[in-house]
């Protein structure tokens, strides 16, 4: 086994098992910090994946701002145990049988039904460098970019909307 | 270099994962979570795709995708924090009237 697939299953696993902890912990922060660490995993995979720049903007919007975001809401809210009792208990079992259908059909396709070529093709070594993103990104990609400017402003106007105490009427 | 495919199963497994998050937990901010997972579960496909075809399109599409993530967080946990202020709860199960 070589020391790539050795590191691709390690880490693999890593990030399963922190996506399993954040799904069954009762604590809603030990979850928060699961995903954080399921986040980082993931940002290693995009280094293997040749993408060093996707991996720090992971690091530093979703592992960063994003997960201390969920944090501050939920310790602002005092929301660490609140689960309600289960109550429908068929909802459960069927969830679970859902979600394994949803991976034997992926897995199926993945790896029995796959027309993907999957050689993977040889890249440049400036390959997804910052300088080589940020040029597609300002010439056939600068509409999406200045439109996510003023998504990222509604939102900032939205969330100050949404949680200003309101006034009384009338 | 990991063969692709086994990139595609580890996506899988994540967004299966997330989904599955979503059906059985009534916590609103731990549902809220599994979602991310499974925004990120596509972003790990995408950028595996990116790689296989040596295109630099897919990482575009994550960075896009990070973006929409980041203002989607935040307009929803300000929602959950409008809901807690009025219901003193975030339990989904208790968000069933319309009026609020």
């Amino acid at each position: 086994m070589s020391i790539d697939l050795l590191l691709f299953f390690v880490l693999a696993a890593v990030a399963v098992g922190a996506a399993l902890g954040m799904l069954f912990s009762r604590n809603a922060v030990y979850s928060a910090l699961f995903l954080i660490i399921n986040f980082a995993t993931v940002a290693i995979f995009f280094l293997l994946l040749g993408a060093p720049f996707i991996a720090m903007a992971q690091v530093t919007v979703y592992a960063g701002a994003i997960m201390v975001l969920f944090l501050f809401v939920i310790m602002l809210l005092g929301a660490e145990q609140v689960e309600g009792r289960h109550r429908s208990g068929w909802q459960r079992p069927v969830a679970v049988l859902l979600t394994l259908v949803l991976l034997v059909e992926s897995g199926y396709l993945i790896f029995i039904r796959s027309d993907l070529v999957l050689a993977v093709a040889p890249v440049a070594s400036g390959y997804a460098s910052p300088r080589a993103i940020g040029e597609l990104l300002f010439s056939d990609y600068l509409l999406p970019f200045e439109i996510t400017s003023v998504l990222l402003l509604a939102a900032m106007v939205g969330v100050i909307v949404l949680t200003k105490e309101e006034k009384k009427q009338g | 270099m990991v063969p692709v495919s086994y990139y595609f199963a580890l996506s899988a497994i994540l967004f299966a994962l997330g989904a599955m998050g979503v059906l059985i937990r009534r916590n609103a901010i731990i549902i809220f979570m599994s979602v991310e997972l499974m925004l990120n579960a596509a972003n790990l496909l995408f950028v595996a795709f990116a790689r296989m075809y040596a295109a630099l399109q897919g990482q575009i599409y994550v960075f896009f995708v990070i973006a929409v993530a980041a203002a989607e967080v935040a307009v929803g946990l300000a929602i959950i924090v409008a809901i807690f202020r009025t219901k003193k709860s975030i339990d989904i199960d208790e968000m069933s009237s319309l009026k609020g």
